[in-house]
This record gives structure tokens, sequence and C-alpha cells, in this order.
């Protein structure tokens, strides 16, 4: 548990997440409207969406479907009974003046996740519930003086909001929370996890106490929208209760927004009657029944999650946890590493996709999924190497050409003549020469500098270009400059 | 059930309706008696009986995720009192 130092001793952080995932579909959840990213404003909206009289919503099976295996996913009770509410209030970009959610019974009920700490432990964070709801459409505010823009477009897209236990204790907890959360909804398919985009918005639920009393009132952060902020808005807004508490002050229950250019969270302007959401029934909708068959093979369908699968790659190729974590956390990346592994040296093949490959595409700011060097492509070099084409150390340059080239391993090593010299003619001319040049330091290493070996490995591969075998290299200097 | 005229008073800044106080008193009298009449259904023992979602008796249909709709946009605006550049326009609304 990380406790925060106040004046007046240790405080505990308390936090509950609630996240909104974009479900993953073609059109929105009532309409067969598009649900495609930055269209031109209002195009892609129905009438459905904008809330026209008479329009009736019919839900699309497809977001059903995305929100019970995200249930699945997150080991959570399937609930093949469950209630479409209104939830009331009154906002320009909610045209209805409700928005379909659900509220005392919603599809996914009690759940879990484990998130993994940076040293290495794990906690079990419980999941409360997943529902489905509309999105709402969005206002500009900064487009003119006096007035507000809609664009509807958004209005109407399937959210499963995903509500989790206050059972996080730190804000790097919650930073971890999310992005756990995130790589199970990528695994699964059911939300892009795009937090630019808006598919992945985060409200923090904070409050503090002492360790061990009881709860304090907490605020609620809305809309951070990256792990980072999430993380930096908590610690910031812990702080602050802690400090009006210490102050003799108490903490109002309040709706805070986090101001990223700040690195502050400040009140949002008290709607009034806010939380007077007034839910009901929608008598458009008929309670969602879900057949138990129909779900049974959802979960058969299921595809292997980040958990599993690393417990699967520690087990079958021994990987550290920490690597196996690493290597999960994007599907992309686990079946990179799986194609360079295959009937390779795993510790080797991972190697060099977390250290050699991710730099590679850290530096150009380029995805897995785009990488210059393909994982059959790296998995050539790899068996360049171990057939002794190449050297270790001439496959880094082999590696950065083809980065740079996007030819494949074996043209580069043709091309420029990178084969490594394994002739031992050839290697010991060049021994015979460098050793010709230095009588001087062969006297001090047969004298006890022992140190100097170095030295004439050096002197000779930078005279065969780094081509030489090392392995000959060494035993041919070992047995030349013994005395 | 009573409703007094503070209730009618939230009620009507809620759903952004206008009431004047002296349609606030009458209000409250004809919400109260419709409520007292909605009342009477309490009588009825409803314990163990599942809340009636419908009266008909079927599952609700489910549509294929098809994009079909959309892109009327002209149509969407034509009614709207105020738009510029493809956007319903409104007076400032701003958190």
């Amino acid at each position: 548990m990380s406790l925060i130092q106040g004046e007046t001793g240790a405080w505990e952080v308390v936090i509950g997440l609630e996240v909104h995932a974009q479900a993953v579909s073609n059109s929105k959840l009532f309409s067969g409207a598009s649900t495609t990213f930055g269209a031109e404003p209002n195009t892609h909206v129905s009438l459905v969406d904008a809330a026209f009289p008479g329009m009736l919503p019919v839900i699309n099976k497809v977001c059903v479907e995305q929100a019970v295996k995200t249930g699945l996913g997150l080991d959570a009770q399937i609930n093949l009974v469950s209630i479409f509410d209104r939830k009331n209030y009154f906002y320009a970009d909610l045209p209805a003046g409700y928005q379909i959610s659900q509220y005392l019974r919603p599809v996914v009920g009690k759940g879990q996740l484990t998130i993994d700490m940076a040293d290495g432990t794990s906690r079990t964070i419980g999941i409360t519930r997943l529902h489905l709801e509309q999105d709402a459409g969005k206002s500009l505010h900064d487009q003119h003086p006096t007035q507000t823009y809609i664009d509807l477009n958004r209005s109407g897209v399937a959210l499963m909001e995903i509500v989790s236990e206050p059972d996080m204790r730190s804000a790097e907890e919650a930073g971890a929370y999310v992005k756990k959360l995130r790589s199970i909804l990528r695994y699964l398919g059911t939300c892009d996890g795009n937090m630019e985009e808006g598919s992945l918005r985060c409200d923090c639920n904070v409050s503090v106490r002492k360790p061990g009393g009881k709860l304090g009132t907490r605020c609620e952060i809305k809309n951070v929208n990256s792990i980072k902020f999430v993380i930096a808005a908590i610690e910031y807004e812990a702080r602050r209760q802690i400090q009006v508490i210490e102050e003799g002050g108490t903490i109002k229950q309040e709706t805070r927004l986090y101001d990223s250019h700040r690195g502050t969270t400040r009140p949002m302007r008290s709607k009034e009657e806010a939380h007077d959401y007034r839910y009901f029934p929608d008598p458009d909708l008929l309670p969602l029944e879900l057949d138990p068959a129909w779900v049974e093979n959802l979960k058969k369908s299921l595809p292997e999650l980040p958990d599993a699968k690393k417990a699967r790659f520690v087990a079958d190729y021994k990987l550290s946890p920490y690597d196996a974590g690493v290597l999960i956390e994007e599907q992309a990346s686990a079946d990179y590493f799986e194609a360079v592994a295959k009937g390779r040296d795993a510790k080797l093949a991972c190697n060099w996709v977390m250290g050699d490959l991710f730099g590679a595409l850290n530096k150009a700011g380029l995805d897995i999924s785009n990488s210059p060097v393909s994982a059959k492509g790296l998995g050539e070099l790899l068996d360049l190497m171990s057939d002794n084409t190449i050297s270790g150390r001439i496959a880094k340059d082999v590696f950065a050409a083809m980065v740079e080239t996007r030819k494949g391993a074996s043209a580069i090593v043709e091309e420029k003549g990178l084969r490594q010299v394994t002739d031992t003619g050839a290697i010991e001319a060049a021994v015979d020469a460098v050793l010709a040049k230095e009588p001087e330091k062969i006297a001090e290493y047969r004298s006890g500098k022992d140190k100097l070996f170095g030295f004439f490995v050096g002197q000779v591969m930078k005279a065969t270009g780094g081509k030489a075998n090392p392995a000959q290299v060494n035993e041919l200097l070992k047995k030349k400059l013994a005395p | 059930m009573a409703v007094d005229k503070a209730t009618v008073a939230r009620i009507a800044a809620l759903a952004r309706i206008k009431v004047t106080e002296g349609e606030q008193e009458l209000l409250a009298g004809e919400l109260s008696k419709l409520l007292d009449w909605i009342e009477q259904l309490a009588e009825v023992n409803t314990d163990g009986v599942e809340p009636m979602a419908s009266v008909v008796h079927i599952k609700p249909p489910m549509r294929a995720d098809v994009v079909n709709d959309g892109e009327i946009r002209d149509k969407l605006l034509a009614n709207a009192p105020q738009d510029a550049r493809g956007f319903f326009v409104v007076p400032k609304v701003v958190e």
C-alpha cells in the first residue's frame, strides 16, 4: 500500500474508475448511422440520433455482442435479462433530453481484473458492472463568441461504461488498471482503446482517509483522456484533498475537471439540480434477453487474453514475467514475438524484439503493425547469426540497414559483403599482421597485463571489418600469444 | 401523495418549463390528484411478481450491424432555428 505523507501523518487514497469504452461497431447502438470517426459535422446522423419525434430505437446486435464479450473477458457475470432506462438531463448536445442507458439491471454484473505493477506485484481489482449506453453529441464552444456549435456525429454511438470497485490505492494502480483494461479490450476487439480519438475516456472517483479509517467524501474528475493524465490528475487531487482537510476544511462532493496544462483539477461550474437524472425504464425498448447458448458460444470464441498469454510466455519460452508483460501488452507485439521465437532461441528473440526492434520503432515513431522489419525478416536475421553467416556484432549493423532500406537480411549481407570470415587462413593472416605491428604490447601481455587481450581482439576485428568469426579470432590469438 | 409548490418548481426547472407562481399552485393540486389516483395500484399485492415491461410477449428485434442510415444533414438542419457550417447553433453553453 502506498501512503501519502501529510502534515498530520499518513493518508490513504481510495480510487474507483468509470471507463467509457466505445464498442467497435459499424453502426450506432440504436440506429443505422455510421460510427466512423472524423466525418463532416452532422453527416453520420439519422433521425433517431437527432431525436426527431416518433423515431424508435432498434438495438444493434453487434453492440450487445461486444458488451457480453467484454463482460466474459472481465470474468464477469452476464445478465441474461437487462433493462434500458432513460437518464434524463438537459444539454444542447443531447437532443432527446435523455440518454438511453442501463441503471438497475445492467447487461454485465460483477467481474474482476488483475493489474500488474512495475515492481512485479499483481493485485485484483473488482469490477462492479458494465452497461450499454448511448454517447452524446459534441459541443464546440470555441467557434463563436456567443454561440455553441453542435455536432451529433457521436450521438447514439454505443458506449460500454465499465465501473470498478473503489479498490485502487494509488495513482499508479489506477494507471495500471486503465492500461490493463485497454489491453483486454483490444485483445477482445471490442474497443479500439484509442484515447486520443475519445474511444476510451475515464472518470476518476478520488477520496482520502486515514489508513483503515472510514471512507472520505469523494470527488469525481470527469473525462480524463490519457493514462498519463489519469495518474497526474489523481496525484494532484489526492494532495489537494489532504491539504483542505489538514487546514481544517471539509471536502465537498463535486465534479471536477483536470487541466492538463496547469496539472491541476478545478470544480466544474455546478449545473443546477445536478445528479437528478430521474431514471425510468425506456418504454420504447423491451428488456434485452440473451440466449444462454449464444453467450456460451461467445465464451468459446474468446481469444487468449493477456494474463493467460503472459503465463504461457513465462512457462513455454522461459521469459521473465517483466519481459512477458511487456510483450503481451499489445497483441501485435505478442504475435510478432511468437513468429520470431518459433523454432529459435526464445530469449534471443525476446532481446531483439524488446531491444533493437522496439528501440527502432520508438525512434521512428512507428507502431509495430507498420514495422519496417517484419517478424519473418527478423527471424531470417537471427538464422544468419545462428548458422554463423554473420556475427552478433555485424547483425546489429544489418538490422540497422534493414530498418533503413526495408531490404531482407540476406540481401544486405550479400550486398555489403558482410558475410563472416571463417576461413582460418584468412583470419590467421589478419592476426599475424596485427601481432607483427605490436611487439611491445605482446611483451606487456606476456608479462601479465591480461587486459590487453581485448585490445588484440579489437585490432583484428578492425582489420577484418568486423567480419572475422570472433570465436576463431579468440582461439588463434590465445594460441599465438601464449608465452 | 401531496405535491407541494416547491416540488412543482423543481420539476419544472428540471424539464426547463417556465411555470409561474400561480400555475405552481394549480399544478401542485392537479399533480397530487394524479398521484393519488395512481397510488390505488399500491392496494394490489405484487409480491413475487416480475415487473411487466410490455403487454406483448415478444423478444425485442435486433438490427444487423450495417450502415444504412444517416447522410441526411440538409434534412436535419432544415428545422434548426439556426445552423452554420453544418453545425446546429445554440446560445453559448459553457461548463
